[in-house]
């Protein structure tokens, strides 16, 4: 059977699209939005096409591509799509139009071009893509790097609008914290290559080859700090994180919502991918620093979260939380907590995306980013006070929402192997009610403080049309999650397994956490 | 010139009595013949055509001939030999970085002939001897005179650069240094606008200029008392075999390493970089960054693998040291540039310690792994200088940082491509500068010098910094009220923006043909 080329299919669409939106002439800028939101569509419907052709209990790589590109180097543009990549490029691609869609005004009053910003998300998109489907070590790295360009471009030229000085600081230092980080992961990579050619006799970049390979442990701890590091900073882990408030609090609601729901997973897909079967011995080495570096995230994120009076970085800081409780599931090294955490990256995506998008919506309507200058919302906007609450519930794991589902398997799969740490990291959940909570009480509850948001206008029939569809996956992950647990379980299973990491009991409890998600 | 007796000296000491004339391999030294016939030709041109005629003529020949020159390089790609009696080298390296030299020559002749860039045209001075300050001197900036002896001194200084990379012998490659630099300081002087930087940049190139060729000489007589010739191969030999007094030979090699890493601008001898290359008309510094660093590295190379090849662990450490403090300082001091073309000048230096580190790899992979970087690098900075040749005001070239701001927004497609470009020399992927890096890094970790690489990526994200910076103030900011003008259509000018653009893009995305030909040129090695 002919395969169809879905990976390469969906990285060609956007990388055409956005050179199509930026060659479009500066006036068509309706023209711009509208190419770019059938696009994102196109893009979505072949994601879903794909994710349903994907099986999921294939061995390997499906949707496999692999041509040479850089002989000298043995660098090949080769793509491929396992469990955790698949449902990752189905997150892009469902948060993309709903991204196009709530920016729809965006760009307009500045004096900017409305046409780049479109081309700049779709960049961003293709970047997503490429980044979850390379195959190739090399490959990865160059869009790991790429993608930064035009997310440093979204936030310093249509970030928060008043605050020109801010706003590039938080650009650069986004753009810095990652480069720095990248150029680490380089040296690993150029490492990872030098051993390739001294065991495989050929320098190579091949992911399948590359995991071949015996390497003594002392070199593997280097090379896995390398792509640690890079990691932890992109995901971001506890201490590296100091970029992310001040880039979700700048960046323009589309883009503080990729930034947070897709970019960042890149980091934690890259523990999973990369750092545990390529580093077998120094993952175990590390571990616990890095389970202790996650706790100490649940908790830091989370404390610093109810101390913010700035809406988008508190909503920076609790997903500063909830990558914690994905770090600890990656490094749990049990097919619960792993299948956990990759479907944590999903909800997460969902749930803080629409808590992004949200927060900007009512940013929007007011221009103050601070808590303190709302206050009995509801009255006036009960809509999208409604979904504030939907997304706030998401975000600290409610019974029934898509969220509690993968923070239960974390939990649960976290147990198994560590007691201790799974208590520890329950308690967070108590601190995310404080915050979600607290921040809803202040500004969406009690009388309307302040006359101006007498006026405030309801949700607009696009903003409903944007959330919509988020809301609706939010409640149907929290009933049903089983088809993503079906695609995500075998790969991650396999991922641990292949580096000797079995779980300690086998099948009744993976089952029974399994139904425990479908039936809440 | 002091080299003249030493010759004699040198001679009487290698040859026996009857002085034998040298086969002469005309056709294989084409190249340098071609561009040195050019440079006679052009000092002939200047002796008997009108100004106005000149003008006309002058590029056109050195265009021509450069390109001559270029497809006799193409031409002679197969051949490996020793030619004028072991006196030059012809081989991968050399053909490979003759080709490279020449191409940075036919932009720089473009860069040259740029008459469009204001009222008056051009870069290059009316008249040189008029001092700044004296009457009529104001008037000359708007003359529509121009010095047109520039494009002979290009030719003169391109024909020492294609000796330089393929001199065997220390003698001859002195010789060809100062056929490369004499020239050089002379066109430093012959900025049009800002005389006084000019000629204070001309006089202090050549005042450290003529002390590092003081250092190269005084190197090349220790090598000549310890081997008892100057010949490269030669003094391999005699270093390999264990003989008396290795202090003259350890004197030698560091008079002669400190002579060449003045000229790539490396530190500690790399202090004049920011004044040179400020005062310099921008297309001269353009043709210095570029060319002048791919000729000094590739006389360097030639040196270090063939007459210290054998010492390898003795050089090793202080090119380590050499490349660690040329990346530092470079990145570091660039953060405080307030000057676009100081700050690409410490961007230069920072990029000759990364070259470094491709000659601290001492292997093949090395080699080629820095010849491919000098290509990427020179396409690259030629056009950035070319692109801060374009934004100027009303009295000359914008180089403050500050009249930068908000370019991004009057000038949308020349920031993007100067941004492009700032993100290549960053070296962020997909751009030629990161596969220029990878190419070095990566040999370099072959050659068991990982710490050397880590301290290089360091110093790499230390230097995105400043070029992000630039990019900051292009499009973040508003652009002040009476902002620089781009000048409109000075096509030549955009010709070179255009095509060392585009070499960025596809040295990025396509570079398998460029470091098959560089990994072919290095894999023959040098010929001795």
């Amino acid at each position: 059977m002919h395969t169809v080329p879905w990976l390469t299919i969906l990285l060609v669409i956007p990388v055409a699209g956005a050179i199509l939106v930026a060659l479009l002439p500066k006036r068509a800028s309706t023209l711009a939005k509208q190419v770019t939101l059938v696009l994102t569509l196109v893009e979505l419907v072949l994601a879903v096409l794909a994710t349903i052709a994907y099986e999921p209990d294939k061995p390997g790589f499906q949707f496999a591509q692999r041509y040479d590109w850089i002989k000298q180097f043995g660098v090949s543009y080769s793509v491929g799509a396992d469990g955790i990549s698949i449902v990752l490029i189905l997150l892009a691609s469902v948060l993309m139009p709903v991204v196009v869609l709530a920016s729809w005004h965006e760009a307009e009053e500045g004096k900017r071009g409305v046409g780049a910003f479109f081309s700049l998300l779709l960049a961003l998109q293709a970047g997503m893509v490429g980044v979850f489907a390379a195959t190739d070590v090399f490959l990865f790295y160059v869009f790991f790097e790429a993608m930064l360009i035009p997310m440093y471009f979204l936030i310093g030229s249509y970030g928060a609008p008043k605050e020109q000085t801010q706003r590039s600081y938080a650009a650069v230092k986004f753009l810095l914290y990652s480069l720095f980080g990248g150029l680490l992961m380089l040296a690993a990579v150029i490492g990872l290559y030098v051993v390739s050619v001294h065991q495989l006799g050929h320098g190579t970049f091949d992911f399948a080859a590359l995991r071949q390979m015996h390497i003594d442990e002392d070199t593997q701890k280097w090379l896995f700090l390398g792509f640690f590091i890079a990691f932890a900073i992109k995901a971001p882990l506890f201490p590296f994180h100091t970029w992310l408030p001040d880039a979700g609090a700048q960046s323009p609601t589309g883009g503080a919502v990729l930034l947070v729901g897709v970019l960042d997973k890149v980091g934690t897909f890259g523990l999973l991918r990369y750092c545990i079967p390529l580093f077998p011995d120094a993952a175990d080495y590390f571990a616990p620093l890095v389970l202790a570096l996650a706790v100490i995230g649940i908790f830091y994120g989370a404390l610093l979260a109810i101390g913010q009076r700035d809406m988008k970085r508190l909503v920076s800081y609790t997903s500063l939380a909830h990558f914690g409780f994905i770090a600890l599931g990656c490094f749990a090294f049990t097919s619960q907590a792993g299948t956990g955490a990759v479907l944590y990256m999903v909800n997460h995506g969902l749930s803080t995306g629409l808590l992004f998008l949200v927060v900007g919506f009512l940013v929007a309507r007011r221009g103050s980013r601070d808590v303190d200058a709302y206050g009995g919302m509801a009255k006036v906007t009960p809509v999208l006070a409604g979904v504030f609450l939907i997304a706030g519930l998401s975000s600290l794991a409610l019974p029934g929402l898509n969220s509690f589902v993968s923070e239960f398997l974390v939990l649960v799969g976290t147990f198994t192997e560590y007691k201790a740490l799974a208590i520890v990291a329950t308690c967070g959940i108590v601190l995310a009610a404080i915050y979600v909570l607290h921040l809803y009480k202040r500004t969406m509850t009690g009388p309307v403080v302040h006359e101006e948001n007498k006026l405030v206008a309801d949700l607009s029939l696009r903003e409903k049309l944007v959330v919509a569809p988020v809301v609706a996956l939010i409640v149907a992950l929290g009933v049903y999650p089983k088809p993503l647990i079906d695609i995500i379980r075998p790969t991650v299973t396999a991922t641990f397994t292949d580096v000797g990491h079995h779980d300690p009991a086998p099948s009744v409890p993976v089952a029974g956490v399994t139904t425990t998600g479908g039936h809440s | 010139m002091s080299a003249a007796p030493v010759v004699l000296a040198a001679s009487s000491a290698t040859t026996v009595a009857p002085i034998q004339t040298p086969h002469v391999e005309y056709s294989s030294i084409s190249p340098l013949l071609i561009v040195l016939g050019l440079a006679f030709a052009g000092i002939l041109v200047e002796a008997f055509a009108a100004s106005e005629a000149r003008r006309r003529i002058q590029p056109v020949l050195a265009f021509a001939g450069f390109a001559a020159a270029f497809i006799a390089v193409v031409l002679l790609h197969s051949r490996r030999a020793t030619l004028v009696s072991g006196a030059l080298a012809i081989d991968g390296p050399t053909l490979f970085l003759e080709g490279t030299i020449l191409l940075f020559g036919l932009f720089a002749v473009l860069l040259v002939a740029e008459r469009r860039l204001d009222s008056s045209g051009g870069a290059i001075v009316a008249s040189a001897s008029v001092t700044p300050g004296a009457a009529g001197s104001t008037a000359m900036q708007t003359s529509k005179e121009v010095q047109t002896e520039a494009y002979p001194l290009l030719a003169f200084s391109v024909s020492g650069m294609l000796m330089f990379v393929a001199s065997n012998n220390l003698l001859v490659m002195f010789v060809a240094l100062e056929i490369l630099s004499l020239p050089l300081y002379l066109l430093a002087g012959l900025a049009r606008r800002r005389r006084l930087l000019s000629q204070e940049a001309a006089m202090k190139y050549f005042l450290l200029g003529a002390f590092s060729s003081a250092f190269f000489l005084y190197g090349l007589a220790m090598i000549y008392g310890y081997a008892g010739t100057v010949r490269l191969g030669a003094i391999a030999d005699a270093a390999g075999s264990a003989s008396a007094n290795d202090t003259y030979l350890y004197l030698g090699m560091g008079l002669l390493a400190v002579g060449f890493f003045f000229k790539i601008g490396a530190a500690p001898f790399h202090s004049w970089t920011p004044d040179v290359y400020q005062g310099s008309p921008t297309p001269v510094t353009a043709f210095m960054a570029a060319a002048t660093k791919v000729a000094a590295f590739g006389g360097l190379l030639r040196v270090f693998y063939v007459a210290f090849g054998g010492l390898r662990w003795d050089w090793r450490p202080v090119i380590w040291g050499v490349a660690i403090l040329t990346m530092a300082i470079g990145a570091v001091l660039a953060l405080t540039q307030r000057d676009i073309k100081r700050m690409l000048a410490y961007s230069a230096i920072a990029h000759a310690g990364f070259l470094l580190v491709g000659l601290a790899a001492a292997n093949t992979d090395g080699l080629s792994g820095s010849m491919f970087y000098l290509v990427t690098y020179g396409f690259t900075t030629i056009a950035a200088f070319a692109v801060v040749s374009l934004v100027r005001t009303g009295d000359g070239e914008a180089s403050d940082l500050s009249q930068w701001q908000g370019l991004g927004r009057t000038s949308p497609w020349l920031a993007g491509i100067f941004a492009f470009l700032l993100l290549a020399l960053a070296g962020i992927p997909l751009t030629s500068g990161f596969t220029g890096k990878f190419a070095v890094f990566q040999s370099a970790i072959e050659g068991d010098a990982t710490p050397l690489v880590v301290i290089a990526l360091v110093c790499s994200a230390i230097a995105a910094f400043f070029y992000v910076r630039v990019i900051v103030l292009m499009f973040f900011s508003d652009p002040p009220a009476d902002g620089p003008v781009v000048v409109t259509r000075p096509s030549l000018t955009y010709a070179t923006v255009g095509v060392g653009a585009l070499v960025t893009l596809l040295l990025g995305v396509a570079p398998q043909p460029l470091l098959d030909l560089a990994s072919h040129a290095a894999a023959s090695g040098f010929v001795r």
